[in-house]
């Protein structure tokens, strides 16, 4: 083997996506007070990036890297195909937004350094790297270290407010989160035994059908649906997303969860292809349906505008997951041919700008009312009009009603589901549109109710967090309107399974 | 024969450490029992690593020694989160009083 | 052969009765000394798995500074869980559950191909461009670098995310509380007499890691053991989190591991590639400076957040 293979031609954008953050990340340290505007700087550079790198898998296809020259097995090397590409956009965008959020709310005064504005941005720069590392990575165990990279960023964000329940809050997180991994490790580990890599590519042209393969995919499973919070293993989640600062709620419901999503479906389509069954899908559509069902009542029931929002991440993961027995149609000709992939896709991504929306939105009631019970605000749609707003638009694209992106996903997906004949998942989906109708409206009322005297926000809010949610919310409707973009990217190294069906 | 029966302690470990895991309440407990769980999953490895033969394989070597640095790392956070939670409510572990 | 084998079973018996125990015993700080145990017990298994490296890694940092963490927090936080844990029914379930896990597992462990497929050969025919002698060294900072790279950044968001517990008055100021061993105490007498011998220990593993078993991480753990060890005898106080120079400290490696990455796609071809003139020398650099921020961000780790004003 050659110690030095020249990696392919093209500028490495898909390095620089993960190098930029991290570099950030350890800049920030002895940068100090001078952190947040390090990551003001970055975060649109970042974004440029992100770009370019999707510009450059538009182009020339998938792209691969082998780091330090060193191809696999020996190496590790680095991936992106049209789905990676479309993750690092969308966690660019969502991250602008909330950097534009959050500029204010962690800000240290002049000349001083104070915690939270330090470890916020920090931790931001670090979660943001993790994330782009796990959409980027092609190697089992880099992906795992990827992994733990990303809980260790954000549980601290979880409990950054350090009250009590924040911190029982993210200590039920981290022991989740570490389970998760321990337990992908563990497959992973069996995986290696058997086929002496952990490379994804090399591990899709040997793995086979085999008991140990079936073991090492189930505990990989398991440990990325507990870090997914996917029901039932969902308990962790409310708690640490309520209890985060509106900013970081934003991020770890919008992306983080997402990680762990999008590698079950590197796990399933990419690496192991031809080990799965219809009857794991099936299971794993199943408990996608109880996390649609279950997520959506206990919203419905929630007091606390955070909690409800938290809540609706449990059940909108659910759908994730409906996408997987329903992937495929290739081979059957059908007009939609892999339209569940896309539908799934194309959810994964709206839901991000909705829920990042929402939960900013959310912390602005909280910080102009001083309390987030839903019963309790009314009137604040007339004090808050453009939060409001942006609050329904999100709210729209989760009930999956047009234009929105989360209507043409669920219709992706709603079809699919009638035209591949498993037509109960048409009914679960059905069932929690009306749920996911029940939740939003329940919030809304109230904001938009008619009061006596009009409301006064008890503390201002800025203008330029108002057009960030807003912003937010209007990128996940532009989804609804101008989906094609995405659509096309998408195509670009999608795995064969997502064409012709898993088992 | 080496690499069998210590691959076959790594799953026995894997089992008692997943038990302590779930069925201790007290959060040092449970982080301990992770750590059980973990070096099992270290030892499975590390057998894996020793059917290569002679001298072992040095890539899961070297996997090991970072799992077993991420595995300090989040103990460490562990710990602290474990400390301030005790400080602030006087408890230990992180799930609701009623249980 | 016989007698090794024999060693072999009493040394597996002895670990699975100790992490039996750990998990078993009512109380907590029982189960630590247990933990403690066992994490010296499994640095033999290591050696018996021809694996030096791990088992110094596995001393050192899985039974040496998680037990000094777990020690440390069990005489702070005594008190007892108070949420009931699963009934006996409950825990029976679980433990079957368990138990066929484990059974579920030793059946792959047996069902695992022969020959073992292996990276062996691949790592044997590669590690002359790096002019190492130690493969798993060589493993670490040449051909697996990215994953070291990521999980010394690791190491770092952990140290971000227990100095995050601090409350906003104590932030800037010095970590853990000050330790004051009597001058004549036994304490005082082994921080006196151990941290030179422990610096040069730290240092001849940095040193011999490029060709035996040793590198950054083992010795940097030695490293942070002999500082944490200064700072308990109070002879050194734990530096304010506020300083520069700490956090200078903090971020070399990581600093230097990327900067020489990058220098790779210039010189090398590759980000994280070395020209196979200078390898050697470049990875040793690279050594060098993880060294130094891995002792000093897992003795901070151990003494855990800011607790006293700046």
């Amino acid at each position: 083997m050659p110690p030095v293979a020249a990696p392919e031609a093209g500028f490495p954008w898909i390095v620089l996506a993960i190098l930029l953050p991290l570099a950030g990340m350890v800049a920030a340290l002895p940068l100090g007070r001078h952190a947040r505007a390090l990551a003001l700087l970055l975060i649109p550079a970042g974004l440029v990036v992100a770009l370019l790198l999707a510009a450059q898998v538009w182009r020339e296809g998938e792209v691969t890297y082998a780091l330090g020259g060193w191809t696999p097995p020996l190496g590790i090397a680095l991936r992106a195909d049209g789905f990676s590409a479309v993750m690092v956009v969308t966690t660019a965008v969502v991250l602008l937004g909330v950097a534009l959020f959050a500029q204010s709310s962690f800000r240290a005064p002049p000349g001083e350094e104070t915690r939270a504005a330090l470890l916020f941005w920090a931790l931001l720069l670090g979660l943001w790297g993790a994330l782009n590392a796990a959409f980027l990575g092609n190697d089992l165990f880099n992906l795992y270290v990827a992994l733990e990279l990303l809980t260790l960023a954000a549980v601290p964000m979880a409990s950054l407010e350090a009250r009590a329940e924040t911190l029982a809050a993210a200590l039920r997180y981290l022991f989740f989160a570490l389970a998760g991994s321990v337990l992908y490790l563990l497959g992973a580990v069996l995986l290696y035994g058997a086929y002496g890599t952990l490379d994804i590519t090399l591990l899709a042209e040997r793995a086979g059908p085999e008991p140990v393969t079936w073991a090492a995919a189930a505990l990989m499973t398991a440990g990325l649906l507990a870090k997914t919070a996917l029901f039932p293993l969902h308990l962790w989640l409310p708690p640490a997303h309520a209890g985060a600062p509106a900013a970081a709620s934003a991020v770890l419901s919008a992306l983080v969860v997402k990680a762990s999503f999008f590698l079950v479906l590197r796990l399933w389509f990419d690496a192991l292809p031809g080990v799965m069954t219809a009857a794991a899908g099936q299971l794993l559509a199943a408990l996608g349906a109880g996390a649609i069902l279950f997520g959506s009542v206990l919203a419905l029931h929630q007091v606390r505008m955070k909690l409800l929002v938290a809540y609706s991440t449990v059940a909108q993961l659910g759908y994730l997951f409906l996408m997987v027995p329903l992937a495929g149609g290739g081979g059957a000709a059908q007009p939609w041919d892999a339209g569940a992939w896309s539908g799934g896709v194309l959810h994964a991504v709206s839901h991000a700008f909705a829920k990042a929306a929402m939960f900013l939105a959310a912390g602005l009631f909280l910080r102009a009312a001083g309390h987030d019970r839903i019963a309790e605000l009314r009137g604040m749609g007339a004090a808050l009009p453009m939060v409001t707003l942006a609050f329904g638009l999100a709210g729209l694209s989760l009930l999956g009603l047009p234009p929105s992106g989360g209507f043409i996903a669920k219709w992706l997906l709603l079809t699919t589901a009638m035209a591949s004949g498993q037509w109960w998942w048409a009914l679960v989906m059905f069932a929690g549109g009306l749920l996911a109708a029940g939740y939003v409206f329940r919030a809304l009322t109230p904001l938009l109710a008619r009061t006596e005297t009009p409301v006064l926000p008890g503390r201002p809010v800025p203008r330029h967090q108002q057009w960030a949610v807003l912003g937010l919310a209007l990128c996940s409707v532009a989804l609804g309107v101008a989906p094609l973009m995405p659509f096309a990217l998408l195509q670009v190294g999608r795995p064969e399974a997502a064409e012709e069906g898993i088992g | 024969m080496t690499a069998t029966l210590y691959g076959l302690t790594g799953a026995a470990l894997v089992g008692i450490g997943l038990y302590g895991l779930i069925v201790r309440r007290h959060a040092l407990r449970r982080l301990l029992a992770f750590n059980l769980l973990g070096s099992g999953v270290f030892l499975l490895f590390g057998a894996v690593a020793e059917r290569a033969g002679p001298g072992g394989d040095p890539v899961p070597h070297a996997m090991i020694i970072t799992g077993i640095v991420v595995a300090l790392a989040a103990t460490a956070l562990g710990v602290a989160l474990v400390l301030h939670l005790a400080r602030e409510t006087g408890r230990a572990e992180p799930d609701p009083p009623e249980g | 052969m016989t007698a090794l084998w024999l060693l072999d079973l009493c040394l597996v018996a002895v670990i699975l009765a100790v992490a039996l125990s750990a998990v078993a015993a009512r109380d907590l700080f029982a189960a630590t000394v247990f933990f403690v145990a066992y994490g010296l017990l499994i640095a033999l298994a290591w050696v018996r798995l021809d694996a030096v490296d791990v088992a110094l890694a596995e001393a050192a940092i899985g039974a040496g500074l998680t037990g000094v963490l777990l020690l440390g927090v069990t005489a702070r936080v005594h008190m007892e869980a108070r949420t009931p844990g699963p009934g006996r029914g409950m825990r029976l379930a679980i433990g079957a559950g368990c138990a066929a896990v484990s059974v579920a597992l030793a059946a792959a462990v047996l069902s695992l191909p022969v020959p073992a497929p292996s990276l062996v050969p691949a790592v044997e025919a590669a590690i002359p461009a790096t002019g190492l002698g130690n493969p798993v060294t060589a493993v670490l900072l040449a051909f697996r670098g990215y994953d070291t790279l990521l999980e010394t950044l690791v190491l770092l968001l952990a140290l971000l995310g227990v100095w995050s517990l601090a409350p906003d008055r104590l932030w800037g100021g010095r970590p853990g509380l000050r330790h004051r061993a009597r001058p004549e105490g036994t304490l005082a007498w082994l921080g006196r007499l151990l941290p030179p011998i422990g610096l040069l220990v730290g240092v001849y593993v940095f040193w011999i890691g490029s060709d035996q078993p040793g590198g950054a991480f083992q010795a940097g753990t030695i490293l942070a053991a002999v500082w944490l060890l200064a700072i308990m005898a109070g002879l050194s106080d734990a530096p304010p989190v506020r300083s520069l120079a700490l956090r200078l400290v903090l971020v070399a490696g990581p600093v230097v591991f990327l900067g020489i990455g990058t220098a790779g796609l210039f010189v090398a071809g590759a980000f994280l590639g070395y020209p196979p003139a200078a390898a050697k020398t470049l990875i040793v650099t690279v050594e060098a400076a993880l060294t130094l921020s891995i002792a000093a961000t897992l003795a901070l780790l151990v003494a855990g957040a800011p607790e006293r004003a700046p």
